[in-house]
């Protein structure tokens, strides 16, 4: 792996929610009812025991707080992070019924798995030797999860990916003020102790090896390559400088540095949470003008409301039901020309208007990749996602997905779960009990 | 408007509070301060021969987050000059003539108890206090707990003391015995005008599980201890109400024992206390703890009726019977209101687990609040305890179609009881 730039632009973020003291997660561990088959576990898609990890830290037994944690959920630790809690553990908290606030799960959850780091507790031992061979393709969080899962039951694995540093969107694409892409990274680290993890950068497949070469090199292949590039408006003017994919944006100032000198009005087109992420980090990154255009309502956007909630704290901006018809400018883009829309997002003629800006990110989704396996005889897509059953096995034998190029984009957590699932389903599959 | 005006054994105060003969009554301008916000009396930190006291001297029980749920000593008599306590006992009853100064008092021979007791009297003391209960150090030099675990020797220098004495004697009773009557019956033989109890309770609070030395910890060593504090209420209160109701037993009593609030002093006198003293919740909060004590102590009298603390002394008494006494057919069930219920389970689990197994999963698994089978529930209540929502489980009262019938009832005269439940 290669190292990460010194000068990054994403450095400039502090977090947003601040780590506990442990004398703060003491206290709020001590509130924790404890509850019997608790709900925070069910909306947990890892099905951390939570209950479990939240008393031990009460205890003081915060290593095995961690384990608890780990065991479930082995980024437990980003996931800590980026969770969308207020819609999962947190949101089903019992005290939400009760006018109490809920436990702050994710925040406990980054106390006990901070400190698991920091100390350098090891949970977990790779199994013996199985002789079998499982390649994975794309080094993300799906990955990540089905690596180590793997390598506890003692299989050899090698993970594929096309970049020069693994971890996927949580080194590239987490918003900053939750995750900085050293931390991921750092997971990754605490991932590859099991040992046994070979991780080959730089190979694209099917471009730089074969699935052919890849099926016959292994028993088993896990497929956990994610999204494409962010899609584009294909609109007259797209081709002016200045407009930008938002992930592609984003990875540019995690990983390196963006100049927003000259930047003074940023439109960020879309409604979704990287849309929503986009805006909060250019007003973080220093420009004051950052608005969002959406061509619906706020109760049609797909971002989460809590996020929105902070973004407009932030300062953010928004116009809503806004639909984007040119981007004008004379080689760099000087703004966005939009139709008003009614209330299901259908443009009203006559309404044209134009909204200046230097800056353009546009947040309207990402390419599936599901093409990519058109060469894996038995691997079936639909609207470019990979065709699966519950433990994530597709129609040719030995061949197993997981994550966003499986769900079409989800949490890390939902990667993690389809990763360590499909993982043991593999085991199972290579002749394990 | 009702009266707190206080009367325990002939010695009156404006208020049934009074500060514990301990550290916040240790001198005179803490004791005029505690008077200042509120206090209506205070027993002094006991004197006798000064001491020399270790370091570190005291522990606690921290349970989830709070400090001093239950807390233990191993602090000594006073350390100070006698002629300086007696010199500030003076200028407090100079200052506060209408608030109560009781001394306590522990010395050996029955030459230092009349002197002792002469100097009390001459500094303006209200009252003394035997202390007959110190578990820790004193005990080992035959003094304190080593005179309380012996009515004869109980009964002695109480008489010694009223003999010397020419203001009221309270006994402070020891809690490290068996039985409490036996002792309150040997200070009321000796002539005391009543007791206080209860002291401390012989303890270890606990270890420091690294160094492997018990706290408090003095070097690498320690020692036992006395314990108080919240956690040892209800044993204080059994003491408390078991000389209330002893027929033999009729002298006033001060309560004592891990009462924070006007509602832990509310219970001490509904069980016969006549005051109520304070000591650790003291320690840990400050004596301005007081005023919360008094309104709560006021609007609860008034809420209820009652013009003088006289009318309430005692009055849970008559409802504390024995067990062989209560209605075995008077039958309880839990009620879970599922409009209040947050579907936390925690009755589910305690039931499963510590109870009766009558509580169970609603059949659809999105449906969190839980059912009870009343054919097997037996009313013992411990889902309403464990319940975090206040009043969401309640504990229903069924007909069952028996007549009460006790225990003795059923064993003398073959009572008919109901049909046991949860007993296959």
């Amino acid at each position: 792996m290669s190292d990460l730039p010194k000068q990054r632009s994403e450095s400039v973020f502090a977090d947003f929610k601040s780590a506990y003291t442990p004398a703060q997660a003491a206290v709020e561990a001590n509130r924790c009812l404890y509850c019997m088959d608790a709900p925070c576990i069910t909306a947990c898609p890892t099905s951390i025991d939570i209950p479990e990890f939240i008393r031990k830290i009460a205890t003081g037994n915060i290593e095995g707080s961690a384990g608890t944690i780990f065991k479930s959920n082995i980024l437990g630790m980003s996931c800590a992070r980026v969770c969308p809690v207020e819609t999962l553990c947190v949101g089903d908290c019992v005290y939400n019924h009760m006018g109490v606030p809920p436990i702050q799960i994710g925040k406990l959850q980054r106390y006990a798995t901070d400190k698991a780091f920091e100390e350098g507790w090891q949970f977990f031992e790779a199994g013996p030797d199985t002789g079998k061979s499982v390649g994975i393709v794309g080094a993300g969080p799906a990955g990540l999860a089905a690596a180590h899962e793997l390598r506890r039951h003692g299989h050899a694995v090698t993970l594929y990916d096309k970049r020069s540093l693994p971890g996927g969107l949580n080194t590239t694409g987490v918003a900053p003020y939750k995750m900085r892409a050293e931390r991921a990274l750092d997971e990754v680290n605490w991932v590859l102790q099991i040992g046994g993890i070979d991780i080959q950068h730089g190979v694209e497949v099917p471009g730089s090896v074969s699935w052919e070469t890849l099926s016959e090199r292994h028993d088993a292949l896990f497929l956990s390559f994610g999204l494409g590039p962010d899609s584009v408006l294909d609109l007259p003017g797209g081709g002016l400088e200045g407009i930008v994919g938002a992930v592609d944006y984003i990875e540019r100032f995690k990983l390196g540095t963006v100049d927003l000198e000259t930047v003074r009005n940023v439109l960020v087109i879309g409604g979704g949470n990287t849309a929503v992420d986009a805006v909060r980090e250019l007003l973080g990154l220093g420009v004051t003008n950052v608005k969002m255009v959406y061509r619906g309502g706020q109760r049609g956007m797909s971002g989460y409301a809590h996020e929105w909630s902070a973004a407009k704290d932030e300062g953010s901006r928004v116009v809503w039901n806004a639909q984007p018809v040119s981007f004008e400018g004379d080689g760099h883009v000087t703004g966005l020309r939009c139709l008003r829309t009614d209330e299901n997002k259908r443009a009203i003629a006559g309404t044209e208007h134009t909204i200046a800006a230097d800056l353009i990110l546009v947040a309207v989704g990402q390419a599936k990749l599901g093409d990519l396996v058109d060469g894996l005889e038995g691997v079936e897509t639909q609207w470019g996602r990979i065709v699966c059953d519950d433990d994530g096995a597709t129609g040719r034998p030995g061949v197993y997905v997981g994550g966003d190029c499986r769900n079409g984009g989800k949490e890390v957590v939902n990667a993690v779960a389809e990763g360590r699932d499909a993982a043991r389903a593999m085991h199972i599959y290579l002749g394990g009990v | 408007m009702p009266s707190l005006k206080t009367n325990c054994g002939g010695i009156t105060s404006p208020n049934p509070f009074w500060l514990a003969s301990a550290p916040p009554a240790n001198s005179g301008l803490q004791v005029q301060r505690a008077f200042e916000a509120g206090w209506g009396g205070a027993v002094w930190k006991t004197l006798g021969t000064p001491i020399q006291n270790v370091s570190s001297r005291f522990g606690a029980i921290r349970w989830k987050g709070n400090n001093g749920v239950g807390f233990n000593n191993i602090e000594l008599i006073t350390d100070r000059p006698l002629e300086t306590n007696f010199r500030e006992i003076y200028e407090t009853k100079k200052l506060f003539p209408e608030h109560a100064v009781v001394v306590s008092l522990m010395v050996e021979t029955r030459e230092e108890w009349k002197d002792i007791i002469a100097r009390s009297e001459d500094a303006g003391a209200d009252g003394i206090e035997l202390n007959f209960g110190c578990p820790h150090g004193m005990c080992e030099r035959g003094m304190g707990s080593a005179v309380g675990q012996e009515p004869q020797v109980n009964e002695r220098i109480t008489s010694w003391a009223k003999e010397f004495s020419n203001i009221p004697v309270l006994v402070k009773l020891t809690p490290n015995v068996g039985d409490i009557v036996p002792h309150g019956l040997a200070a009321q033989a000796g002539g005391g005008d009543g007791v206080s109890l209860i002291n401390t309770i012989k303890s270890i609070i606990g270890v420091d599980i690294d160094t492997f030395v018990p706290q408090p910890v003095v070097g690498n060593q320690s020692s036992n201890g006395g314990y108080c504090g919240a956690a040892v209420r209800p044993i204080a209160l059994h003491m408390v109400a078991a000389l209330s109701r002893d027929q033999r037993f009729n002298l006033p009593i001060s309560g004592i024992g891990g009462i924070t609030n006007w509602r832990d002093a509310v219970e001490y006198i509904l069980l016969g206390s006549s005051s109520v003293q304070v000591c650790t919740e003291v320690m840990l909060r400050g004596y301005r703890i007081v005023e919360d004590m008094n309104e709560g102590l006021l609007n609860y009298m008034r809420d209820h009726g009652f013009e003088t603390l006289d009318e309430m002394v005692g009055k849970a008494i008559p409802a504390y019977s024995d067990w062989g006494k209560l209605d075995l057919n008077y039958e309880t069930i839990a009620e879970i209101n599922a409009e209040t219920c947050i579907g936390c389970q925690l009755c589910m689990v305690a039931c499963h687990d510590g109870a009766h197994q009558c509580i169970h999963p609603d059949p659809d698994p999105t449906v969190r609040v839980p059912t009870i089978d009343l054919d097997e529930c037996v009313g013992c209540n411990l889902c309403q305890i464990v319940c975090p929502v206040p009043d969401c489980i309640q504990m229903i009262e069924v007909d069952n179609g028996f007549a009460p019938a006790t225990w003795n009832d059923h064993v003398n005269n073959g009572a008919p009881l109901r049909p046991k439940k949860g007993a296959h």
